[in-house]
């Protein structure tokens, strides 16, 4: 017979995904990475803080950059709609302070309260998704921007009143609740913490992250991910096979506004602060960037990417701060440079699309 | 009618390699219709773009061979150069803005324009239209094809006829318009449409330009064309005066006999006459593949072959039933009604489907091989899964041990199931798409087109595959396929569709003529008028 496959052909494909393992982008950002963590080390600046900085931070971001995968592996594209469960997951933060609830009786209540929410919100944005196919990526981030400022006029009407997060005068929620208040701040991180050296490991918060991100690799090895999986990869395919596209990226955009919402509760204990108002507006870009330059396409996302990306981002934000002031005295160029990295990314990820789907 | 306006000499052209022309000889001279005409992939379009100096023929190096327009030798880059050569196209699909008038359809882009102090200023494109004369050059076109309409309607909301109509007149503005190429004009017209079209044509050749016209239906070529030229294979079979011949011997030679069919048929073989799946009236919208109403009944144990030229609705039918495209209809699969538009439950009655499209429709590329043989059976049959908890995963071991037997039992050449499907070769991945059909265990098969693009080796063992699931299984197949060499080589009948209407049912081992003539939709054998139209659909 004459049919056979080259020997040839599978090196150069075994060679190209051997190189395709580690994408451009992420081969780019780590070594950036590396460079500022030298070019620190040169200015004096204490590397266990970086270390211990940047695996909390990884932490922190961890599930809202997890939030990505169902919604690129179902084909709706990086979920630019994150605002959307974050949004979610405040309301249930802020509802169970109100409850009065106190450490981790406020956390599960908050999870409680933000999960059912995010689930019915998520539907009717899968809704949405199917209804503007072709565009998802344009309509999600005005979704995103829209649902952001229906919440500001929800946080300043909505009759809360338990002092801790009221203004001090007048009506509404203050801009930033302390949850030091409700015993709260830190309580993931503080979890089983231990130092390593000089690093601190934040036990509680890494099983957290661990914990959602098992969950979702679980997920995408179950009979509903490979068909969410198989629907995005080729939706013709699906189709003829028997799957129900809509109902499955519905499905998708669902568990992606639940981890959306879990993610903000998980962030805000760490950060200490839930911030309401404006502060979601932007938060999708570092998620969907982190995602990116962990070797995800804007069609095809895995669990690894997301755990390599959050690292190599905040990694690279953490330590790109402080070396940027030290040597650019005076200046605010740190975060200038997180713009353009951040947007940088998601423009060069954006731009290979295409590429990605074949 | 001695004067050749254009001629091809020994032109030949190979795709990386791919022979697609032959040496073709052909010359249109002034004032001829000269209709050509063979199957897909005959050589047609390729020929076409040779004149055209498209840029799929440049960019893949060119051609060999001459061709001279007025015994001068040309060699086009672009279309453009074409275009002002004074060869013009009327395309299939037409190339009109809804929104514009059909004065400015027709003279897009060669707009007569006359300076104004804008234009003075800033250059000549913006100079102000001349309305005036560009209406009355419209209805010189207009009227030298007798169209009544008015040249400033809008071109949006002209019946279809009218628009091939503008399309022409854009073609015949063109100062110094010396060949004009028709490619299948009358596809989409109705009858009297098509009329009012072929009288057209010959009014414009007889004011001397030359016509080439592409056309599948014997009979308009009969009728209007003087002379004709078949190609087949990217061979010119023969080039006749339309005088010396008619349809039927078109129609023989443009099928041919290509490959020798030896059918080999076991006389175990059972055929009941049990209907097991009975299509009534089915209407699918596959676009560029339309099926407007056909009947059809298989038997248990059947292969059927439905065969056409491409377009004509042949591969809408399977894609209809397994609503992969929106059907209507009512159909009775297993003495039970079927539900249309629901693939799933398609599946789930026991039918398996091969597309056509086998990269599109058929495959995960960039899954693995046991991946996709299992997709379909663990999706629909629940099959291949292990539960746990809330989940239900998929079993590792048992989607192995079921892939390897598969690749063993259909003989994919691979080097693991966990290889990407889309790094194996056409004939594997054909394989594969097959090996996930029938480990859904299906009783029925529909497959469409399994050989297009591999190599005849593979193509082989492709249909005897076929053959030995219905010989030893029993398993009932439709298969679609533009290739009627394969049809006939394993079919028990052969179903030709024709413009989304069955046109006739042939055995296998009818006659090229016959197969011809009915792929064409033309049935010169039932009436003596041979010049009679197209036949009645049936």
């Amino acid at each position: 017979m004459s049919e056979t496959n080259g020997n040839g052909n599978n090196l150069l494909q075994n060679s190209r995904s051997l190189f395709g393992n580690i994408g451009l982008p992420t081969a780019i950002i780590a070594a950036f990475w590396l460079f500022t963590l030298v070019v620190g080390h040169f200015v004096g600046i204490s590397m266990s803080t970086l270390v211990s900085d940047t695996i909390k931070r990884a932490g922190m971001n961890g599930i809202l950059v997890l939030a990505m995968v169902p919604a690129i592996q179902s084909g709706t594209g990086p979920n630019f709609a994150l605002p959307i469960g974050i949004v979610c997951g405040l309301f249930g933060l802020v509802c169970s302070i109100e409850m009065d609830m106190m450490g981790m009786g406020w956390l599960l209540a908050s999870f409680s309260i933000a999960i059912p929410l995010a689930a019915f919100v998520g539907f009717i944005y899968g809704k949405l998704m199917n209804a503007v196919k072709g565009s998802e990526m344009t309509i999600a981030t005005y979704t995103g921007f829209s649902i952001v400022a229906l919440m500001c006029l929800a946080w300043l009407m909505i009759p809360f009143r338990n002092p801790k997060m009221g203004w001090f005068i007048g009506k509404g929620l203050r801009e930033t609740i302390q949850l030091d208040a409700v015993g709260a701040a830190q309580i993931l991180n503080n979890f089983l913490m231990f130092k390593m050296g000089e690093v601190i490991i934040p036990t509680g918060l890494l099983l957290t992250f661990g914990f959602f991100s098992a969950l979702v690799w679980l997920f995408f090895r179950s009979k509903s991910g490979i068909a969410i999986s198989a629907g995005g990869i080729n939706p013709k395919f699906a189709q003829a096979a028997g799957l129900d596209i809509d109902r499955n990226r519905i499905f998708a955009n669902v568990i992606s506004t639940i981890l959306g919402a879990t993610g903000i509760i998980v962030y805000s204990q760490s950060y200490g602060y839930a911030q309401l108002y404006t502060a979601p507006l932007m938060m999708a870009f570092p998620a969907v960037a982190a995602i990116l330059i962990g070797g995800a396409t804007a069609s095809r996302a895995k669990v690894s990417h997301v755990i390599v990306g959050v690292v190599l981002f905040q990694g690279l934000l953490t330590t790109a701060l402080p070396v940027a002031n030290e040597v650019f005295a005076g200046t605010d160029l740190s975060e200038i440079m997180r713009m353009i990295i951040q947007n940088g990314i998601i423009l060069y990820a954006l731009t290979q699309v295409k590429r990605g789907v074949q | 009618m001695s004067e050749s306006l254009l001629q091809f000499k020994n032109v030949s052209k190979s795709y990386y390699g791919n022979r697609v022309l032959t040496d073709i000889n052909f010359d249109v001279k002034k004032g001829e219709i000269h209709a050509l005409i063979g199957e897909n992939g005959a050589g047609k379009s390729t020929l076409m773009n040779i004149l055209f100096g498209m840029p799929v023929i440049t960019s893949t190096g060119g051609y060999e061979g001459e061709v001279l327009i007025d015994g001068k030798l040309i060699n086009f880059k672009s279309p453009h150069e074409a275009m002002y050569a004074g060869i013009g196209m009327v395309h299939q699909e037409f190339m009109l803005i809804p929104g514009y008038t059909i004065t400015e359809n027709i003279k897009i882009n060669r707009e007569i324009t006359s300076p104004n102090i804008v234009s003075r200023v800033f250059g000549k494109r913006l100079e102000t239209l001349d309305m005036v004369q560009m209406n009355n050059d419209a209805r010189k076109a207009l009227d030298k094809l007798d169209m009544g309409i008015d040249e400033f309607i809008m071109v949006a909301g002209l019946p279809v006829g009218h628009m091939q109509f503008v399309e022409i007149a854009r073609e015949i503005d063109k100062t110094g318009i010396k060949i004009l190429v028709f490619d299948e004009p009358t596809a989409v017209l109705t009858e009297s449409e098509a009329k009012n079209l072929l009288a057209a044509v010959r009014r414009l050749a007889d004011k001397g330009i030359g016509i080439i016209f592409i056309s599948h239906r014997l009979d308009e070529i009969v009728n209007v064309a003087d002379r004709v030229t078949v190609l087949r294979d990217g061979e010119l079979v023969v080039t006749k005066d339309i005088g010396d011949t008619d349809a039927v011997e078109i129609a023989s030679l443009m099928i041919g006999r290509k490959v020798a069919i030896d059918r080999v048929q076991s006389d175990t073989r059972k055929i009941s006459d049990e209907v097991f799946l009975n299509i009534k009236d089915l209407h699918v919208a596959m676009p560029g593949e339309m099926v407007k109403g056909i009947d059809i009944e298989v038997r248990k144990g059947e292969i059927v072959g439905i065969g056409g030229l491409a377009g004509q609705g042949k591969l809408g039918i399977a894609n209809g039933i397994m609503g992969t495209y929106p059907s209507r209809g009512d159909i009775t699969f297993n003495g039970k009604p079927m539900k249309l538009n629901d693939p799933h439950s398609a599946i789930a009655s026991g039918i398996g489907f091969v597309s056509e499209d086998r990269k599109g429709v058929g495959l995960l590329l960039n899954e693995s091989i046991e991946l996709n043989i299992v997709f379909t059976a663990m999706q629909v049959g629940n099959r291949f899964l292990k539960k746990k908890g809330p989940f239900r995963f998929q079993d590792d071991s048992g989607l192995r041990k079921h892939a390897l037997k598969m690749i063993k039992d259909l003989d994919i050449r691979c080097e693991s199931p966990l290889q990407h499907a889309g790094s194996l070769s056409g004939g594997n991945q054909q394989k594969v798409c097959v090996a996930r059909a029938l480990t859904q265990d299906p009783v029925f098969l529909f497959v469409s087109e399994p050989t297009r693009g591999i190599d005849i080796g593979a193509k082989k063992l492709i249909l005897d595959l076929l053959l030995k699931l219905n010989e030893e299984h029993g398993m009932t197949i439709v298969m679609t396929s533009s290739e009627l060499a394969e049809l006939r080589s394993i079919c028990d009948r052969i179903i030709i569709i024709c413009e989304g209407r069955v046109e006739g049912v042939l055995p296998p081992d009818a006659s090229d003529a016959e197969f011809g003539l009915m792929m064409s939709g033309s049935r010169i054998k039932k009436g003596k008028d041979s010049s009679g139209g197209r036949a009645p659909n049936v």
